[in-house]
């Protein structure tokens, strides 16, 4: 059996090819002691010169036991950090289909441009009689938002999606509180993120969640059994996090309108639908925009993120300081709550400064570079990508709702592993073999063993089909009982699977100093 | 367009293998009265080069903290970040890829999450550290939140001197969530008497030192009473170069020490992204948000990291969750560990006695100058002086001379009118004795 770069291959071959080695290193995979154990505290990379001698005004409060963090020189830095990013997968990396997270490529120019010192360089609270650029380039941003969503407002300083969440429910809220109105309930589809019933929590509400159809939709009609003048929100992820578009949404809108409430619409699966739908034109009242997921704002292995709020009509008085306004006298920015238009009753403020200036420039680098055209034919591939792999593996793995399309993200279960004693987990672990970064597994949790493969428009089609032929293998040879490719896997990974209940049991969070060995005496 | 591989042969192709005329056949469940056809106010796609031009453009109107004399703080500070830095945390393996699902594959990201943790811990003296939230004043609204789970009580004191931003985003968490603050009034002389305001009907006290006047505390008297009351002490650093010679909060009896770490390895990017440290004492571990990153064996015995107690998070507990936070602050968390890492515990002390030193010898030189009062007895690299007059026209015509001077009091307390004589002024090591002697004299012919 030849592979795909023409040289023999045996599955299983790996299991035996390894022998051990005095360092524990595998060539190019070197094994990478803590900081803690390779610096010492006397050790550092950066040369100071010490101050001349002053009297200090520490008033007593100064320091006297020691910190304990060590130091390494710059190239012992350097190569401890080289190695331990070669223990980890990325986008640049190979296909990085994790479903619900939109892992595509992040173009360097933004990572140029938010460096530029005009950007990177200058301080929240400098003048901002020397800041116009910046305020300019938020303006500008929230313009695009604006346009794409179909949205009145956007809010721009919350930090992450979640964050976002909070802003806009918050705006709900406040809402409700400007009507004199005072509400219990938020209702949430099971399939939901669980950022969603997180965040209502968090702002004292019930959650109440309902399943969708049989066909991984939302009913309008099982929402209205829902809605009540109890209700604040509705919050619903569309395109939904099964993958498919609720095709109700508008009919979902007038109905939690029609009780007096609003919809939130977690913007998650926003990147489906750029230049294609646009929110507000479906009735949303507030929705936001993952900027690190749809505009490519790196995910740099968990955050940063930011996260604008899009608000319709009915919620923009409510938006947080500060925010910045462009009209015809040009560009202004209203840091309080003091000073606002007449009309605007803001909800407060989301967090220090004003937001995550950093992604702004990237999201702004982003959009440019693909224009009202390119963000479209972005949509365009990354549904049609996803529907490729669905199309193309459907005749093995099952999908829960049938041959219909998706849109940017495709949802197997697992009832096609039924009997072969491989788990969603094992074949996400044998993926990992193959070099592939596994698709999200076990979510949502309205489907069993659930896998939500993304692709998104950043692979070609190649890549593609590489990643069909690889998954068409595993599907095969765990159908044919080959459990022993996926019951250990992955098998070439710089780690085996890690055992997770035993971190959590007792639980290791921290470095601390070997305890000190008894000399033996005789 | 240059991001997107596919060509129009491949799409004839796949569209075939699906099954579907047109793209717009995925799209069946839109209703079609709703499918934008065009977006006539956006301009279309544009080379690499002009989208440098562009925005350069509009970078080229700020004036850049490193292109002039540079005091300006409150929350966000000027260091030199050493070049190392930047370029590790541009490695495509770091800089692409996700939250450490699959730990096989991300034991670079788990294990310098699990470093940072550590550093994290002993830079605060506290017990145990997450792997990060969004900033400081987030973090902040964080801990009064796990203050609440952990006392049963709904009521947060906070000091008159925290930054009165990470008062409003604690107020604002609290006003919706139908918790209770009591904020004291500014005290910029420093001599809050906040301890007497402590009873036993709040959760806790939240305490920033240095704070926002850039006064120091003693907090073991504050923790005191707070502990007698049966409240938490949640102490903020906002400056969290500080730690390199003020006796950390952990050592002062703090429940929960919350920082802001921009200062450490990120850029100031006008406010964010940056890096929210958290840190608590062991008992409260499972109160705490956030992730968090724990040591493990994989199936072959050796040793590896994982995200860990994740029974907290949204993702699991949903409405039960301690926080609704998913994202952290992963690759400002790097920049953050790497540049600690160079530093070591060495190159901390001695960075923190360089920005003492020039905050001291910047005090004298302004002190000098007649009208100017500065009203810090105690301080780091931060303190507060009086002007005769308007702060904010001062400052602005400072920044008229090129001189970028520090932040008037009022533009983040605007109601408080008697605070409008005041400016706040930072030191840290990038400034020279040039750039100290051209602040002194700037003011002198301004004032």
């Amino acid at each position: 059996m030849l592979n795909r770069q023409g040289r023999p291959s045996e599955a299983g071959q790996a299991e035996t090819s390894a022998h051990s080695t005095f360092t524990g290193n595998r060539a190019l995979q070197i094994e990478e002691a803590l900081i803690f154990e390779i610096g010492r505290t006397e050790t550092t990379g950066v040369d100071l010169e010490e101050p001349a001698a002053f009297t200090d005004r520490l008033g007593g409060l100064e320091r006297t036991r020691p910190i304990g963090v060590p130091g390494l020189t710059e190239p012992e830095t350097m190569r401890h950090y080289v190695r331990l990013s070669q223990k980890n997968y990325g986008i640049d990396t190979g296909i990085f289909p994790l479903g619900s997270c939109t892992m595509k490529h992040n173009p360097r120019l933004n990572e140029k441009a938010a460096r530029l010192p005009g950007f990177g360089d200058i301080h929240p609270l400098q003048p901002l009689s020397t800041a116009g650029g910046a305020l300019t380039l938020i303006a500008e941003l929230a313009r695009w938002l604006r346009v794409l969503t179909g949205m009145p407002a956007i809010a721009m300083t919350p930090k992450a999606g979640a964050h976002g969440e909070l802003a806009g429910m918050m705006a709900i809220k406040a809402a409700l509180a400007a009507r004199g109105e005072k509400r219990s309930v938020v209702v949430v589809p099971d399939s939901a993120h669980g950022t969603n019933p997180a965040t209502a929590a968090l702002l004292g509400y019930r959650v109440e969640g309902f399943p969708a159809r049989a066909d991984g939709t939302v009913d309008a009609e099982e929402v209205k059994k829902h809605l009540s003048p109890q209700a604040a929100a509705i919050m619903l992820t569309n395109p939904n996090t099964c993958g498919l578009f609720e095709r109700d949404v508008v009919a979902i809108a007038e109905a939690v309108h029609a009780v007096g409430g609003y919809f939130y619409a977690d913007g998650a699966n926003f990147n489906a639908i750029v230049g294609k739908v646009r929110p507000g034109d479906l009735g949303v009242d507030a929705m936001h925009i993952n900027l690190h997921k749809t505009f490519s704002t790196p995910h740099g292995g968990g955050g940063p993120g930011a996260g604008p709020v899009a608000l319709s009509a009915a919620l923009a008085p409510f938006m947080p300081v500060p925010y910045v306004i462009a009209d015809m006298n040009g560009v202004r920015m209203v840091e309080h709550a003091s000073e606002v238009d007449a009309g605007a009753q803001p909800l407060g403020r989301m967090c220090a400064f004003h937001g995550q200036m950093g992604m702004f420039v990237r999201a702004m680098s982003y959009m440019l570079a693909h224009g009202a055209d390119g963000m479209r034919q972005a949509s365009e591939d990354a549904v049609l990508n996803a529907n490729y792999v669905r199309a193309s593996l459907s005749d093995l793995m099952s999908l829960p709702f049938g041959e219909r399309p998706c849109m940017h993200e495709v949802l197997f279960d697992d009832a096609w592993l039924e009997g072969t004693g491989v788990s969603t987990l094992d074949f996400a672990k044998a993926m990992i073999d193959e070099g592939f970064h596994p698709m999200t597994m076990y979510f949502p949790l309205v489907v069993h063993g659930a896998m939500l493969i993304e692709p998104t428009e950043s692979e070609s089609k190649a890549s593609l089909d590489l990643f069909i032929a690889a998954l068409r293998d595993l599907a095969m040879a765990a159908k044919r009982g080959d459990t022993g490719r996926f019951s250990g896997a992955p098998y070439l990974a710089p780690r085996r699977r890690l055992d997770e209940t035993r971190a959590a049991r007792a639980p290791v969070l921290r470095w601390t100093p070997p305890a000190p060995q008894p000399v033996a005496a005789e | 367009m240059r991001y997107l591989p596919l060509t129009p042969a491949d799409r004839d192709e796949m569209l075939a293998r699906v099954g579907v005329p047109d793209v717009d056949a995925l799209f069946a469940d839109v209703p079609r009265n709703k499918l934008t056809r065009e977006l006539p106010d956006l301009p279309l796609t544009k080379s690499e080069i002009e989208v440098e031009r562009a925005l350069r453009r509009m970078a080229d109107r700020n004036t850049a903290a490193g292109a002039v004399p540079f005091f300006v703080g409150c929350g966000a500070y000027k260091h030199h970040i050493p070049a190392s830095v930047d370029h590790l945390i541009q490695r495509s393996e770091f800089l692409t890829s996700y939250t450490p699902y699959q730990p096989e594959i991300a034991q670079g990201t788990l294990q310098y999450l699990f470093e940072f943790q550590t550093q994290v811990a002993m830079l605060t003296g506290m017990e145990v550290a997450n792997a990060s939230m969004y900033d400081g004043s987030t973090a902040a609204a964080e801990a009064v939140l796990m203050a609440h789970r952990v006392t049963k009580r709904r009521k947060a004191l906070l000091a008159g001197n925290l930054h009165p931003h990470y008062r409003e985003t604690i107020a604002t968490v609290a006003r919706w969530a139908g918790d209770e603050v009591v904020a004291l009034p500014p005290e910029p002389g420093g001599r809050e008497q906040l301890a007497e305001a402590i009873d036993d009907t709040i959760s806790c006290v939240v305490v920033q030192t240095p704070d926002f006047y850039g006064h120091l505390h003693d907090l073991r008297p504050i923790a005191e009473r707070a502990h007698a009351a049966g409240a938490m002490m949640v102490a903020v650093v906002t400056e969290v170069v500080s730690l390199g010679l003020v006796a950390p909060p952990g050592e002062m009896s703090a429940d929960i020490v919350v920082a802001e770490g921009q200062s450490i390895g990120n850029a100031l990017s006008y406010g964010g992204p940056y890096v929210g440290l958290f840190a608590t004492r062991q008992k409260y571990l499972r109160q705490m948000p956030g992730r968090l990153a724990g040591e493990t064996v994989d199936a072959e015995g050796r040793r590896g990291y994982v995200l860990t107690l994740s029974t907290r998070e949204q993702h699991i507990r949903r409405e039960k969750a301690t926080s609704n936070i998913c994202t952290n602050s992963g690759l400002c968390t790097l920049a953050f560990t790497i540049h600690m890492t160079l530093l070591g515990e060495a190159g901390l002390r001695r960075l923190a006695r360089i920005n003492h030193a020039n905050a001291v010898s910047l005090a004298g030189l302004l002190a000098a100058v007649p009208g100017v009062a500065v009203l810090n007895e105690r301080y780091f690299n931060e303190f507060t002086i009086r002007v005769p007059g308007n702060a904010a026209d001062v400052i602005e015509r400072l920044a008229a001379r090129g001189v970028l001077g520090g932040v008037p009091a009022l533009r983040l307390e605007p109601t408080r009118e008697e605070l409008r004589d005041l400016i706040i002024v930072a030191a840290t090591e990038v400034n020279t004795d040039e750039d100290r002697a051209a602040y002194a004299a700037a003011l002198r012919e301004v004032l």
